[in-house]
């Protein structure tokens, strides 16, 4: 980058409008200019997850508009008795607020990541997968009492037998998201935490410098996984 | 947008990426074996996918045999024959071109066409290899589980594909087979983000996209496909599996099997084939975008011109492979819908004929007036605008809803897609292979075998694939055991599928005298130097051939110019490699 060689953009007049975006975005080297490669790899891999976790969702609403059988009723389904009372939505909310406040803590991770503060960020980190994993955990309590009260892949007490189908396979999918993202902060943390990224020790297998851009790297992945969440919160819960 | 013949040459611009890290073996098992070496690893890719793709073409003598001489052979009751027919298609397009396309053209070209040291993320791109084998055997171990490999057509339609009524409906066949496709596409996830982001982020100083090959842009676009549709692919088979295993019904209506009421019900069939063709018709653009790319370098290359308008070349690669989303439902005519869906998907389909034409025209164009070498190359990239050319038009037909309610599941649609994405992309696999066996191996192939390999192939394909749309005109059924008594089909008919059967043991034999041609050459063939076509693009220039771990040496390679200046007047040779500083050479490069 220090190199005194005049750049494309000094030596030649850029267009404007629509063709300068196209000639910016196709000039040299690189297309997204400030994207390590890391990071352009997790975006795109998120952008094919998308596709994923979007024919899961669509395949579960035509599923659900199309059959003959009345659905179950999800404020009903997934209410908890408590206190005396039924009240809905309760376990699917703290899984919610979990999971948003799990966000929160690894953008802090990322922040005091980049201020090299090892021991604040490895501590983020480690809430982070705190929160993730509480969130599985509640997952199963929540699949635990479904299966208890005789919902099965293949049939529900209620209605529809896609609705238990639709249920184990996408919050499955979700969960086995959740559950992948705290494997890999566990990971990370470590590496925060023994310093790997302030001497740039090599990776085992790749033999890669490290960065603390691994943790941003992390982080999106887990902020993908939340928003995915909400997604997964909307059609599914409260439709 | 203004060509200028005399421009010259840019400056080079700053370093934006530092050079990579290269991981080096440590030992003869990472070096040859678990190679991070993109190079490596794209020989990895293409041996195993021309491995598996031999069984296919074996399945397909199979089928060719029972078909002209149904009830000769005792071996082949109905239940192999649909066995025959579902690996056939299965492995044709999903393990031999898509991975030999992307993982074996994708892996050696891209970095070396861009002028990186590597993909991005070696280990990854490793792990897409073995991934991609285990998916490979995954697939031939179902030939061998109890009740043998899925019968079900190479679209896998629900709920006979789970039923007993189709071979390995009941047994393990289809589990073997949607287990294999899951696999495949996690590996192939892996190796396709590295495609990408190399092509986006990794590539030298002055490697504008916009003077990228279009090889790296058909790869580079077909990959960024492949990761938006497989995912269509991956839900329909997990669901499926969850239907075959767990007895839930995503895809299984109400139905009686065998006299009895199955637990299902409620499920959508037609789900699964929405799903299946938002990845499938894509997937013919997978296949065919690597072939445009690689084809218009070929004939540029091989024709001593420049690619007759090379922006238009890229944006109809972005176009086609952006329209190709919104057609899937093309194949689901007879299937039932809304009228109006119909009108949609018929004008979205017939729409994509016009970049489609785009590009046939300029690589006409590029051939007029260039200077022709009849090379092999050359000469499967000929073949292949005339074979791609009868099959796009015949999709014409297909493509609207009035003319292919009548065509549809008969032999003319087995032509259609034969010659547009069977055997057009084969014959550019050949010419890329006779092209870049040079540099992957330092020994040209023999050109006599290749003649021979090509007259064959080119000829025996045409009379294979051409009669067959007679066939379909006349109303003969694809995927039909045996005809029996039919009426409506004359004897010339059977003995037009005598006929088709013969070719296609002659064509299938000539493949042995490739294959042996690859063989014999590696050791035997002339030697061929750095740049035996006398090619401008990166590959061509690298310090040793074949290129060493890391491609560049101890500098990576400074692009000043386009993919494409042959023939420029004021030269001093007729091509003019891309890392040529000199100002005064002019260049033909087209400036925005």
């Amino acid at each position: 980058m220090e190199q005194s060689v005049p750049t494309h953009r000094e030596q030649t007049l850029l267009p404007e409008g629509m063709r300068g975006v196209v000639a910016d975005f196709s000039s040299d080297q690189r297309a997204f200019k400030t994207a390590s490669w890391g990071k352009a790899m997790m975006w795109i891999f998120l952008l094919s997850d998308t596709f994923v976790f979007g024919c899961f969702l669509i395949a579960y609403m035509t599923a659900r508009i199309s059959t003959p059988v009345p659905w179950p009723n999800p404020s009903e389904v997934f209410a908890l008795h408590i206190g005396g009372q039924d009240v809905p939505l309760i376990l699917i909310a703290i899984m919610t607020f979990v999971l948003i406040s799990s966000s929160g803590t690894m953008a802090m991770a990322v922040n005091f990541g980049y201020r090299r503060e090892r021991r604040i960020t490895a501590a983020l980190m480690l809430a982070t997968a705190l929160l993730g994993a509480m969130f599985v955990g509640m997952q199963a309590f929540e699949w635990t009492k479904l299966i208890s009260e005789g919902v099965r892949p293949w049939e529900n007490p209620w209605g529809a037998a896609q609705f238990g189908s639709s249920f184990f396979m996408i919050t499955g999918f979700h969960g086995t998201h959740v559950t992948i993202g705290v494997i890999f902060l566990l990971i990370v943390a470590r590496k925060v935490w023994r310093g790997d990224f302030d001497t740039e020790r090599r990776g085992f297998f790749t033999s890669r410098k490290g960065h603390y851009e691994s943790v941003e790297i992390m982080g999106l992945y887990w902020h993908f996984v939340d928003l995915v969440w909400v997604f997964i919160f909307a059609f599914f819960y409260l439709w | 947008m203004v060509e200028i013949p005399a421009g010259s040459a840019s400056a080079i611009p700053a370093a934006e990426v530092a050079d990579m890290e290269l991981y080096h073996p440590k030992s003869w098992w990472t070096k040859y074996v678990f190679s991070q070496d993109a190079k490596v690893i794209a020989v990895q890719y293409a041996l195993t996918a021309i491995s598996i793709g031999l069984v296919a073409l074996v399945l397909s003598w199979l089928m060719r045999l029972q078909l002209a001489f149904p009830g000769y052979f005792a071996f082949i009751d109905a239940d192999r024959y649909y066995q025959f027919i579902t690996m056939h298609g299965m492995i044709m397009v999903i393990y031999l071109l898509t991975a030999l396309f992307l993982g074996g053209f994708g892996n050696y070209l891209i970095p070396l066409m861009v002028g990186a040291r590597d993909m991005v993320f070696p280990y990854a791109n490793m792990l897409s290899y073995w991934i991609y084998l285990i998916a490979v055997l995954i697939l031939v171990a179902g030939f061998f589980v109890p009740g043998g490999p899925t019968g079900a057509g190479w679209t896998l339609y629900p709920p006979q594909a789970v039923l007993s009524g189709t071979p390995g409906g009941r047994d393990m066949g289809i589990l073997f087979m949607l287990s294999s496709l899951i696999v495949f596409i996690i590996g192939f996830t892996m190796g396709g983000l590295n495609y990408v982001v190399t092509v986006l982020q990794g590539r030298a100083r002055g490697m504008t996209l916009m003077r990228m090959p279009l090889t790296v842009w058909g790869i580079f676009t077909a990959t960024v496909m492949a990761l938006l549709a497989f995912p269509a692919l991956f839900v329909a088979c997990v669901m499926m599996l969850f239907d075959r295993l767990l007895g839930t019904s995503f895809f299984m209506p109400a139905i009686v099997e065998m006299g009895e009421q199955l637990q299902h019900g409620g499920g959508s069939p037609i789900l699964f084939q929405h799903l299946f063709w938002f990845f499938g018709h894509p997937e013919v653009y997978i296949v065919a975008l690597p072939a445009f790319g690689i084809v218009s370098d070929l004939i540029s290359t091989h024709a001593r011109k420049n690619i007759f308008g090379y922006r238009m070349m890229v944006w109809a690669i972005v176009i086609i492979g952006a329209l190709s989303f919104i057609v899937w439902a093309h194949h689901m005519y007879v299937s039932g819908m809304n009228p109006n869906f119909g009108f949609f998907f018929a004008t979205t389909t017939l729409i994509i004929a016009i970049p489609t034409a785009i590009k046939v025209y300029n690589w006409v164009l590029t051939l007029w007036r260039g200077d022709i070498h009849l090379t092999l190359p050359m000469l499967f990239a000929l073949a292949f605008i005339v074979t791609f050319v009868n099959g796009g038009l015949t999709g014409l037909f297909l493509g609207n809803v009035v003319v292919d309610v009548p065509l549809s599941d008969t032999m003319f649609v087995v032509a259609h897609f034969h010659m547009v994405m069977g055997v057009a992309p084969i014959l550019v696999i050949f010419g890329a292979i006779y092209h870049w066996y040079p540099k992957v191996t330092g020994r040209m192939l023999n050109d006599t075998l290749g003649h021979v390999h090509f007259w064959i192939t080119f000829l025996g394909t045409y009379a294979i694939f051409f009669p067959m749309h007679y066939l379909g005109l006349l109303g003969v059924p694809r995927r039909y055991y045996e005809l029996g008594e039919t009426a409506f089909v004359p004897p010339s008919a059977h003995s037009l599928n005598i006929f088709i059967t013969i070719m296609a043991l002659f064509v299938g034999a000539a493949q042995m005298v490739f294959l042996f041609n690859l063989v014999w050459s590696l050791s035997r063939g002339r030697l061929a130097g750095g740049n035996p076509w006398r090619a401008t693009t990166l590959e061509w220039q690298t310090p040793q051939t074949p290129p060493a771990h890391g491609n560049w040496g101890k500098d990576l390679p400074v692009v000043y110019r386009w993919a494409y200046d042959y023939s420029v007047p004021g030269a001093p040779e007729d091509f003019i490699p891309q890392t040529e500083p000199a100002r005064d050479i002019p260049t033909r490069e087209v400036v925005a």
